[in-house]
C-alpha cells in the first residue's frame, strides 16, 4: 500500500548505530564518503570495505534488506564499470570494434565499482538506522552556525519534517483521485504527450486544492498548539553527546587518519600496480 | 471576576465577502451577539447544522479568531490582548476534525511533545508529560509508531494527548468524530468523557451526532450564527419540533420514545439512553393507544416522513433464492472467487480480499458493511476494474470484465462509483463542466454531455443558476451532490457509493438518501458501502458483511442484524433500534427482536403493548 512507503527506508532495530547521535552519524557518513576519494590503492579499499562491513554488522540491518535499496543504483554502477572497461587507456588486452579493453581500464572499473558500492551502502546505513525526524533534528543542529548568516535553519528543518509527514498522505490521495477520475472514464495512457499532460489536470487540480487545504488546517492546528516559530522552543529529546559518541568520533578520526596516511605513502606503488600486474600476466601467457 | 472558565459577552464576528478581483461585495455575519458562559469542569455540547457558526465560535475560544464586537474571556484572559495569546492557547486546547491534518510529528511521541516544546517546557518534563498523556488516552504502546499507520480513532486520540501534554484546563473538540468509523467514534468519545470525569477538564464538544450530545451537562444549539436553544440534554431533546426547524434530528432512542408517547403511551419526555428507555417504563400499559382505526394490518402504510425507507419486510424470503449465482440476466454483477493482495508476490503481501463469491442482481439496493480494513473499498474498486485481482474475476451481465477483449469504456459507463469524500475530486472551472467530464470521456459530444450534466444536476437538486459557479464556491453538502451528479451524468446502471454521507450533517444525509431511494425506485442497482448500520437497515434490502476479506454474513437486514453476537465479535454493532427491541424482549414484553428501523419498532411495541 502506498501509505507504507516511508521516505529514507528506515529499518527498525535496536543497535549501537541506531542509538548513536544523528549528528555523529551525519558527520561520520560525510567523513566516510570523503575518505573514499582520497586514495587509490587496493589496501585502502580493503580497509574501507572492512570498516563498512564492521558498521553494517553493528547496525543489525540484514544485508538482504540493504540490497533492496540498491536496485536503482546498480544500473549506474554497471554502466560506470562498463565505461571504464571499454574506454580505458593503457596496456591493450583485446580490441572489439572501436573499443579497446585494457588492464588499466579493468582495474579502474573495478575500483570505481567498489567506490560507488561503498558510497551508496555507506549512506544507506545512515538512512536505514536514523528516522527521518532524527535526521532533520541532526541537520538542524549541525546547520545552526549558519543562523549567523540569517539562514532560517529552524524553518527549513520544520518544512522538511512536515514534508516527510505529508508526502505519503498526498501520494495516497493522488492514488485515490486517479482512481476516481479513471472511474469517470478518464484516460491517462494517451500516446500524445500534450494530451497526456492535459489528462493529468483532473488529478493535479484536486491534489493542489487538497494540499492547500491541508496546509491551512495544519497551520491552524500548529498555532492552536502555541507554535510561534523557533524562538523559545525547547526539545523533547535533547541531543547530547554521550561517551560512546565521543569514542565513535575518535574511531572515525583514526580511520580517516589511516586512510590518508596509507593513501599518501602507497601512492606511487599504487600507480605502478596495474603495470606490475599486467607484466606478470603477460609473462604467464608467454 | 467570576469563576467561569469561558465568558463570551455579546460577541459577533463578521467577515467580508470578496469578488474575484478582491472587491468587497458584502459582509457575512458568522456570529451574531452570542453569549456563552462555561463553568470549570462542565461538559458542554454545541449542536448545529453545517454552516451554523459552530466552528467559528470554537475558534474564538482558542484565540484563532477574534470577535468583531464583544469580548471573549478565557480563564480570566481577554483574547483581544495579544500578550495573552500563548496563555490562552495553553489553557484551552483544540482538536480539529481531520485526523491527518493536525498531526505534525512523524512519530507519535514527537507529535505529543510538540505543544510543550513550543511552550518552552524543560526536556525531562516534556518526556514525562508525553508519557502521562499517551497513557491517559491509551496510546502509550504506539509511542514509537508513525501516525500514518494508525486508524482514524487512534490518530484523534494522539491529537488529544498532544493537547493534554500542554496541561489545559479546557479542551474544545470541533467535530472530532466526523471522519471516523463507529469504532473510532466510540474510542474518541470514551476518551473525552474520561477526561471530563477523571481529570475534571472542561469539555466543549462540537458535533452533529446527536448520540454524542446526550452525556453532556448542557447543550447549546446554533443556527445562523446565534445560539437558539440551550439547556440540559433532556430538555433539549424534548423539543423535537424546534430541533427539526434547525435541521437537527433526535437520537434514535429519543425518537422512539417520542413516537410512543405521541401514540399515547405513558412515557416521560426526553428519553436519551437505552437505560432510561421503554423497558423500564413498560409496566405503564396504556390500552387506549390505538387512537382511531389503525388495525395492525395496514401498519405498513407510511406514517410519517421520519421513516422514509422502504422496508421490504414481507417478501424477503422469496427474493433470497434469486441471489444465488444463477444465470445472469442483463445488469447483474457478480464476483467469482475474487481475491486481492496488496504487494502481491513480495514477503509483505497483505490479503485484502479472500475468495469472495457473490452476485448482485440488477435493481437491488445492497449495503456492504464491515469495519475499516475489512476489504469493502477493495471490493468495490475491483467491481469497476480499478485494481487487478490476484485471483478470480468479476462478471458483469455474463461477461468477464477482466478478459482482454472487454471494453473498459463500456464498463465505466455501466458501473458508476462515487468515492469517499467525492467533492475532493472536483477540478473544473464550473459546476457544469465538471459534471460533463464523465460523459465527455465516454465520447459524447459537448452538447450531449452538457445535456446529461444538466439532467444529473437537476436530479441532485442543484439550481440552474449555480451551474456556472466554480465548484469550490459551493457549500460542503452541495459539493458532495455535484460530485455525485458527475457520476450520474454517465447514466450508470450500477451505482456504487463509498460512505456517501461521511461528514455531512443530518439534513445533508437525508438529501443523499432520498436521492438514492429515488434512483433505486427507477431500477438502478445501488451498492452502498457504509459504517452506519442505521443507514443500511433503513434503506437497503440486503446486507453483506465483510470481515478480513471474506463474506461473513449475507441476507436481509432483519436476518443479518439478528446475528448480534456474530456482529459484535467482529467489532460491528446492530442498529440501536434492534438493541432496544432485544432489551424489551428481555424485560418481558413480547416483541419481535429483528426490527431494524425506528418506524417498525414503534409499531411493534405498540402492537405488543396492546396485546394483539
Amino acid at each position: 500500500m502506498l501509505k507504507d512507503i516511508t521516505l529514507g527506508q528506515y529499518y527498525q532495530a535496536d543497535s549501537i548505530i541506531h542509538r548513536m547521535d544523528p549528528r555523529i552519524k551525519i558527520v561520520g557518513t560525510l567523513i566516510y564518503m570523503v575518505s573514499l576519494f582520497v586514495f587509490n590503492n587496493i589496501i585502502c579499499y580493503a580497509i574501507a570495505g572492512f570498516f563498512l562491513v564492521f558498521v553494517i554488522v553493528l547496525s543489525k540491518v540484514p544485508v538482504k534488506f540493504m540490497m533492496r535499496g540498491m536496485h536503482s543504483v546498480i544500473f549506474l554502477m554497471l554502466f560506470t564499470a562498463l565505461y571504464n572497461i571499454l574506454l580505458g587507456n593503457g596496456t591493450v588486452i583485446a580490441e572489439i570494434g572501436i573499443f579497446t579493453i585494457t588492464y588499466e581500464g579493468i582495474y579502474m572499473a573495478f575500483c570505481m565499482f567498489l567506490r560507488l558500492l561503498f558510497l551508496v551502502m555507506g549512506s544507506s546505513v545512515l538512512s536505514l538506522t536514523t528516522t527521518p525526524s532524527r535526521l532533520t533534528d541532526g541537520l538542524e543542529s549541525l546547520l545552526t552556525p549558519l543562523k549567523i548568516f540569517r539562514v532560517p535553519v529552524h524553518e527549513i528543518a520544520m518544512m522538511m519534517s512536515i514534508a516527510l509527514r505529508f508526502i505519503p498522505i498526498l501520494m495516497e490521495e493522488a492514488d485515490r483521485i486517479m482512481k476516481a477520475q479513471r472511474a469517470r472514464g478518464a484516460d491517462f495512457d494517451n500516446r500524445n504527450l500534450f494530451k497526456r499532460l492535459r489528462s493529468f489536470l483532473p488529478i493535479l487540480v484536486p491534489l493542489f486544492v487538497s494540499a492547500f487545504r491541508r496546509a491551512g488546517d495544519l497551520a491552524l492546528a500548529m498555532e492552536a498548539r502555541c507554535y510561534h516559530g523557533g524562538a523559545g522552543r525547547t526539545r523533547m529529546k535533547e541531543m547530547k553527546l554521550t561517551e560512546r559518541d565521543y569514542v565513535t568520533l575518535v574511531v572515525l578520526i583514526a580511520y580517516m587518519g589511516i586512510i590518508v596516511f596509507l593513501g599518501i605513502i602507497l601512492r606511487d606503488w599504487t600507480q605502478e600496480l596495474p603495470v606490475i600486474i599486467a607484466d606478470r600476466f603477460m609473462n604467464m601467457l608467454h | 471576576m467570576n469563576s467561569n472558565i469561558i465568558e463570551m459577552n455579546q460577541i459577533s464576528y463578521e467577515y467580508n465577502r470578496l469578488d474575484d478581483d478582491g472587491r468587497i461585495t458584502g459582509v457575512t455575519k458568522a456570529l451574531n451577539a452570542v453569549d456563552l458562559q462555561v463553568e470549570p469542569g462542565d461538559f458542554i455540547t454545541i449542536l448545529g447544522h453545517n454552516g451554523s457558526g459552530k466552528s467559528t465560535l470554537a475558534k474564538h475560544i482558542n484565540a484563532l479568531l477574534f470577535p468583531t464586537e464583544g469580548c471573549v474571556i478565557v480563564d480570566g484572559y481577554d483574547t483581544a490582548d495579544e500578550k495573552n495569546l500563548l496563555a490562552i492557547r495553553q489553557c484551552a486546547g483544540m482538536i480539529f476534525q481531520n485526523p491527518d491534518n493536525q498531526i505534525i510529528g512523524t512519530v507519535v511521541e514527537e507529535d505529543v511533545g510538540f505543544g510543550p516544546e513550543n511552550m518552552g517546557v524543560e526536556s525531562k518534563e516534556i518526556r514525562d508529560r508525553v508519557e502521562e498523556s499517551l497513557k491517559t488516552v491509551g496510546m502509550y504502546e504506539y509511542r514509537k509508531s508513525s501516525p500514518n499507520k494508525l486508524s482514524g480513532g487512534q490518530k484523534q486520540r494522539v491529537s488529544i494527548a498532544g493537547v493534554l501534554a500542554m496541561h489545559p484546563k479546557c479542551i474544545i473538540l470541533d467535530e472530532p468524530t466526523a471522519m471516523l468509523d463507529p469504532r473510532g467514534r466510540r474510542e474518541v468519545i470514551r476518551a473525552v468523557r474520561a477526561l471530563n470525569d477523571v481529570e475534571r477538564i472542561t469539555i466543549i464538544l462540537i458535533t452533529h451526532y446527536m448520540e454524542e450530545a446526550i452525556f453532556s451537562d448542557r447543550i447549546f444549539v446554533m443556527d445562523h450564527g446565534e445560539i437558539v436553544m440551550q439547556g440540559r440534554p433532556k430538555e433539549i431533546f424534548s423539543r423535537e419540533e424546534e430541533l427539526t426547524k434547525y435541521h437537527l434530528t433526535l437520537p434514535v432512542v429519543t425518537q422512539i420514545g417520542c413516537r410512543l408517547k405521541a401514540a399515547g403511551t405513558n412515557l416521560p419526555d426526553g428519553i436519551l439512553t437505552r437505560k432510561d428507555s421503554p423497558s423500564g417504563d413498560i409496566s405503564a400499559k396504556e390500552s387506549d393507544w390505538d387512537h382511531g382505526d389503525s388495525p395492525s394490518g395496514d401498519i405498513s402504510a407510511k406514517e410519517s416522513d421520519w421513516d422514509h425507507g422502504d422496508s421490504p419486510s414481507g417478501d424477503i424470503s422469496a427474493k433470497e433464492s434469486d441471489w444465488d449465482h444463477g444465470d445472469c440476466p442483463s445488469g447483474d454483477i457478480s464476483a467469482v472467487d475474487l481475491s486481492f493482495e496488496y504487494e502481491a508476490g513480495t514477503n509483505m503481501a497483505v490479503k485484502a480480499l479472500d475468495g469472495i463469491n457473490l452476485s448482485i442482481p440488477a435493481g437491488q439496493f445492497v449495503g456492504i458493511a464491515g469495519h475499516t480494513g475489512s476489504g469493502k473499498t477493495t471490493l468495490v474498486q475491483l467491481l469497476d476494474k480499478l485494481l487487478k485481482p490476484t485471483y478470480g474475476t468479476v462478471m458483469l451481465a455474463g461477461e468477464d470484465i477482466y478478459s482482454k477483449k472487454y471494453d473498459t469504456k463500456k464498463l465505466r459507463k455501466t458501473v458508476g462509483i462515487v468515492f469517499q469524500y467525492p467533492e475532493y475530486q472536483l477540478f473544473e472551472e464550473t459546476v457544469l463542466k465538471d459534471v460533463s467530464f464523465g460523459p465527455k470521456n465516454l465520447g459524447l459530444s459537448e452538447r450531449e454531455a452538457a445535456q446529461n450534466a444538466t439532467e444529473a444536476l437537476k436530479l441532485v437538486g442543484i439550481e440552474e443558476n449555480d451551474f456556472a459557479l466554480s465548484p469550490f464556491e459551493l457549500s460542503g453538502g452541495q459539493k458532495r451532490r455535484v460530485a455525485v451528479a458527475g457520476v450520474l451524468a454517465m447514466h450508470p446502471q450500477i451505482l456504487i457509493l463509498d460512505e456517501p454521507t461521511a461528514g455531512l450533517d443530518p439534513e445533508g444525509r437525508d438529501e443523499i438518501f432520498s436521492l438514492l431511494s429515488g434512483l433505486h425506485e427507477q431500477g438502478m442497482t445501488v451498492i452502498l458501502v457504509s459504517h452506519s448500520m442505521e443507514d443500511i437497515a433503513r434503506y437497503t434490502e440486503r446486507v453483506i458483511v465483510l470481515d478480513h476479506g471474506k463474506v461473513k454474513l449475507d441476507g436481509t437486514p432483519a436476518d443479518v442484524f439478528a446475528e448480534v453476537k456474530e456482529l459484535e465479535k467482529i467489532g460491528l454493532a446492530v442498529p440501536e433500534v434492534t438493541y432496544i427491541m432485544r432489551d424489551l424482549k428481555a424485560a418481558g414484553l413480547p416483541v419481535k427482536e429483528n426490527i431494524t428501523i425506528p418506524g417498525d419498532a414503534v409499531r411493534e411495541i405498540l402492537r405488543a403493548l396492546s396485546g394483539k
